[in-house]
């Protein structure tokens, strides 16, 4: 009972947000509101049993998306001109045909009979680890690349361009 | 009403329609990126709800922290580049952006 009550409160708190997050005009309302979704997923992951990847949903994504999300947010604002939302081409093809897409995904739960049955919880975070370093170290290694090269693709992105001013082409990496 | 599976899955089906939603209607660039984080956070919630009632196994969990840490790089990449949008077009709005520089 209690723990009905539970996921519907988890459930809640994670579908609820991401309504606003998709429908409220402000941007910034918006990505505060995706604060409690991710908050919320990160709560159904613990129901579920995942402890380690609540913990790493916590920080990582309410830790390190969610504020460079913010920031972009925060850093890109203009003021308001004058007119817009003239918006209703743009919000009837997509709510039909995200509608479908739920529609088609609850059939799909729904009619399926699936085998399910849920097993003990059990703490997950040294099974990680061993599978990290064994099973899946080729995946592991690779995924430390690609954070690597989005870091540097990254920085590089957001360097400024002052070849206009720097005559000698080639070492003008100078920052002043 | 003894929460099982299906359950779950409604509420990451739910949360994918939301973010596609997002991702074709709005005309920020961070929202988009905003409505590409829910629907990895729905496939998340459902590599990690099959893990526990079907798999019976940590291998569901792992595909998840993957898809975060790929979540992560993605979006520091995405507002990177919306950063340098806004900094060439004074613009974050998807559709008034139509070329790749200035």
């Amino acid at each position: 009972m209690i723990n009905d009550l539970v996921f519907v409160a988890l459930a809640l708190l994670t579908v609820v947000p991401a309504v606003w997050v998709v429908f409220s005009p402000n941007i910034v309302h918006a990505g505060f509101s995706l604060l409690f979704t991710l908050l919320g997923a990160a709560g159904l992951y613990a129901y579920l049993g995942a402890d380690f990847l609540a913990v790493t949903q916590v920080m990582v994504y309410v830790g390190g998306v969610l504020v460079l999300v913010l920031f972009t947010v925060m850093m890109t604002r203009v003021p308001q001109q004058g007119k817009r939302r003239h918006g209703l081409d743009r919000y009837v093809p997509a709510a039909l045909f995200a509608l479908a897409v739920f529609g088609l995904l609850y059939k799909a739960i729904t009619s399926t009979a699936w085998n399910a049955k849920p097993f003990t919880a059990q703490p997950t975070t040294a099974e990680i680890g061993a599978n990290f370093m064994s099973n899946y170290i080729f995946p592991f290694e690779y995924v430390s690349l690609v954070l690597l090269v989005a870091m540097i693709g990254a920085a590089i992105l957001i360097r400024e361009h002052r070849n206009d001013r720097h005559e000698p082409a080639g070492e003008g990496e100078g920052v002043q | 009403m003894n929460v099982g599976l299906p359950h779950f899955l409604t509420v990451s089906a739910a949360l994918f329609a939301l973010g596609l939603f997002a991702v074709m209607s709005r005309r920020n660039a961070v929202g988009i990126l905003m409505g590409v984080e829910l629907m990895l956070n729905a496939a998340n919630i459902n590599f990690v709800a099959f893990s526990r009632y079907v798999e019976h196994g940590i291998d569901g969990q792992l595909m998840s922290a993957f898809v975060i840490v790929l979540a992560a790089a993605e979006a520091a990449v995405a507002l990177a580049i919306v950063l340098a949008m806004f900094r060439n077009f004074g613009s974050v709005h998807a559709d008034t952006v139509q070329s790749l520089k200035r």
